[in-house]
Parts: C-alpha cells; structure tokens; sequence
C-alpha cells in the first residue's frame, strides 16, 4: 500500500512536467505529433528507472559510506551520461529494430534534467532501493502521460485559429497552464 | 569595438536564452516565485556560465573533439559543486530555497550550447564576455517573471509590500499553472515585439531604397 500511495503521487499529485518543471524542453520538442511523443514516454520511463537504479548503487555502496555525498553532483551526471551512451552502443549493436524507434531519442536523453533530476530528489529523500525504483518508475509514467495528453491536444490545435504571435510556443505554454491548472485538482489527495 | 558590445548585447534580447532561443525552462518557472530566488538563480547561472566558456576556451586546442561533451560536462558539474558549496556555507536560507535546481544547473541546455557553439571556437575573452552576457540576459528573463508573479500572487516585491491593503492576492500566479500561463503570455509578447520591428526595419529599407533610386533619377 505504502508504494503504491508512493506511485499514484509520482504520477498524478507530484507529476514532474506539470508540478516540478522537470524535463520541459522535451515536453515542448516532442509533443508535436503523438507517435513521437509515445515513444520518447516509453524511453524515458525505462531509462529513468535503469539510471535511478544504478545512481542508487552508487550512492548507497560508494558515496555514502566514504563521505563523498557532496560530489553527488558531478558523479551522477557523468554516470547517467556514460550509462545512457552504453546502452546506445549496446542496442545499436544487438537489436538494430529496436534502435530505429528508439535511437534517436537516446542522445536528447542523456543529459537531460528529468533522467538526472530523479536520482537526485531519490538521494535527497533518502528513499531504500525499492522506494526508489517505485518513485523513479511512477515519476517515467507521469511524465509519458503528461506528454502524450499534450501531444493529442496539440494535434488538435493544428485546425485551430491561434492568434499570430502565440503560434508554436506561447500557445504550448498556455495549454500546459490549463493542463497543469487540471492537474492541481488531485493534490491534496495523498495526505503527507 | 563593435564586435566585442555585439558579443556581449546579443545575449540580452536578440538571442535571450529564455524567451528566444526557450532554452533551460525549468528554472525559470520553479524559482521565479519571489524575485529574491530569481535573482539568486540568475546569479547562479551568469557564474557558471561565464566561469564555464573560459575552462572550455582555454582548453579548446587540447580536447580530441571525439570526447568534448563528456569534458564539457565534467567542467560544468564541478563548477555547479563549487557553486552549491559557497551558497550552502554562506547563504543557507538561499540554499534551501533553490533546493534540487541548483544541482539541475548542471544539465541546463544554455551551458552546453554555449560551451559547443561559441566557447569552442572563440578566444578567452570573447567567450567570457559572451557567457556573462548570456548570463546577464537569463537573469533579466528571471527578474522580469518573478517580479510579475510575486507582484500579482502575493502583493509583494522582494519581501516588501507594495500594492494597496485592499488587494486580494492572486494565488494562481505563486501555483505552477499561472506560471505557465505568464511565460506562454510573455512569449507571445515578445514574438509581438519583434514583428514590429522587423516591419520598421524593413519599411526604413525601403524608404532608403526609394531615395537613392530618386537621387538616381535625379542626376
């Protein structure tokens, strides 16, 4: 119970995009058309939650018990960097179909605030190795749906009569208002 | 003498990182609800920046271009450390208030592309003088949002209050969502800007175009 009070507010109270300001330069690149946007959600989740996972190691096994804890900065960013290279060059070379839908979202990933952001906020909480990988997991969900919520109004803005100097940015930003407007409602749903 | 003002202006309006080139979003919706966190953050920001085009200038000749970015971002996150250590000593309640952004600087969009796009190419002094400007332009960006949400949200600027008693503060604009809303505005705003003077500058053309072809006709 206690993780599944852990996930639904990593998803809907807590969503990154919409409460936190995580990952916004994706949210506005991507959500242009649907499939994209479907994809990059898949990617994201499942990185976030490999990095969370590793990040988590490393910081429990190494940094902690030396009394590093104030490079956790530099050690993550050069962590993920390097992890989400890896994974590029391994997929690239084992299932090429994979790479194809895949790959091009990798390099936007690899620094990026949302996939660092979420071992960090995990290591400033202090959460175990599950409550990570529940909160990293619940946080990648929040943000597919956020972008994919996004991505299907803009598909309908399309047909839409936007006045000239809102087009393209200022018109996705005040959607995301409204988006985040809608959002709020749930908070206050899981008591702190 | 051009060219250096140039360097150093461009980053202020024609090239803003937030309202132009909408890089590096995040900050400048979650600490732009005082002006006090705004202005720290943009100070934040200018510091490494500008701290950050110098190491990538210097060692510009020396970096095989195959391993740049992971240099890069070593340079930035131990400039981020240095930052996070100073404010955490010296100004703990700023530190508090910045929280998780701070450490997200390091992956801030602006940094790396100054660092790939101008730093690399150009000598000490051009690159310093552009990431102070960049710095400079993001920190107007910041202090104009944090001033239009403290104002509006809770009546205040920097702590002190300014509007009328009777003012009844509009909470949305302190919540995530009127932070939305005021950027999707001000992008609006500015695009609104420069279309005006894209129309002036193109009718100043024109107008000169016409008197020469007088002049001509004339002689």
């Amino acid at each position: 119970m206690e993780y599944f009070t852990l996930f639904m507010s990593a998803v809907i109270v807590n969503n990154f995009v919409l409460t936190r300001f995580l990952g916004l330069c994706i949210f506005f690149g991507v959500s242009k058309n649907l499939d994209a946007s479907l994809g990059m959600g898949v990617a994201v989740t499942s990185i976030m939650t490999l990095s969370s996972a590793l990040a988590w190691a490393v910081h429990h096994y190494v940094l902690h018990p030396q009394g590093l804890e104030f490079l956790t900065t530099a050690v993550f960013v050069v962590l993920i960097a390097c992890f989400v290279q890896l994974l590029e060059m391994i997929i690239r070379k084992y299932s090429p179909t994979l790479y194809n839908m895949w790959g091009i979202y990798l390099l936007l990933i690899a620094t990026n605030c949302i996939v660092f952001g979420v071992p960090v906020i995990n290591a400033e909480s202090g959460f175990n190795f599950t409550q990570s990988i529940v909160n990293s997991f619940g946080s990648g969900v929040g943000f597919a749906l956020a972008l994919v919520l996004m991505a299907s109004l803009r598909e309908k803005l399309r047909y839409a009569d936007v006045p000239k100097p809102l087009e393209g940015l200022g018109i996705a930003f005040i959607l995301a208002g409204m988006l985040a407007l809608s959002f709020f409602g749930f908070s206050g749903m899981i008591p702190t | 003498m051009q060219k250096i003002w140039y360097t150093f202006y461009k980053g202020l309006f024609e090239m803003n990182p937030i309202f132009k080139l909408a890089l590096s979003l995040c900050p400048a919706l979650a600490v732009t609800s005082t002006v006090v966190n705004a202005f720290a953050m943009g100070i934040a920001v200018t510091f490494v920046l500008t701290m950050n085009n110098i190491v990538v200038s210097i060692f510009r000749n020396y970096v095989n271009p195959k391993v740049r970015v992971p240099v890069y971002i070593t340079s930035i996150a131990t400039i981020v450390t240095v930052t996070q250590l100073v404010l955490e000593a010296y100004f703990p309640a700023i530190f508090q208030a910045l929280g998780i952004y701070l450490a997200l600087v390091v992956v801030f969009a602006i940094i790396l592309a100054r660092a790939e796009v101008f730093a690399s190419k150009n000598n000490v002094f051009y690159s310093a003088l552009d990431g102070f400007g960049m710095g400079i332009g993001f920190m107007i960006a910041m202090l104009l949002i944090g001033s239009i949400r403290e104002l509006f949200g809770s009546g205040t600027l920097a702590g002190i209050s300014v509007m009328p008693d009777m003012y009844n503060p509009a909470l949305i604009m302190i919540l995530p969502p009127g932070a939305f809303l005021l950027i999707g505005i001000l992008i609006g705003m500015f695009n609104l800007i420069g279309q005006y003077q894209d129309k002036a500058k193109e009718e100043k053309m024109q107008n000169e175009r016409m008197q020469k072809l007088a002049l001509q006709r004339g002689e």
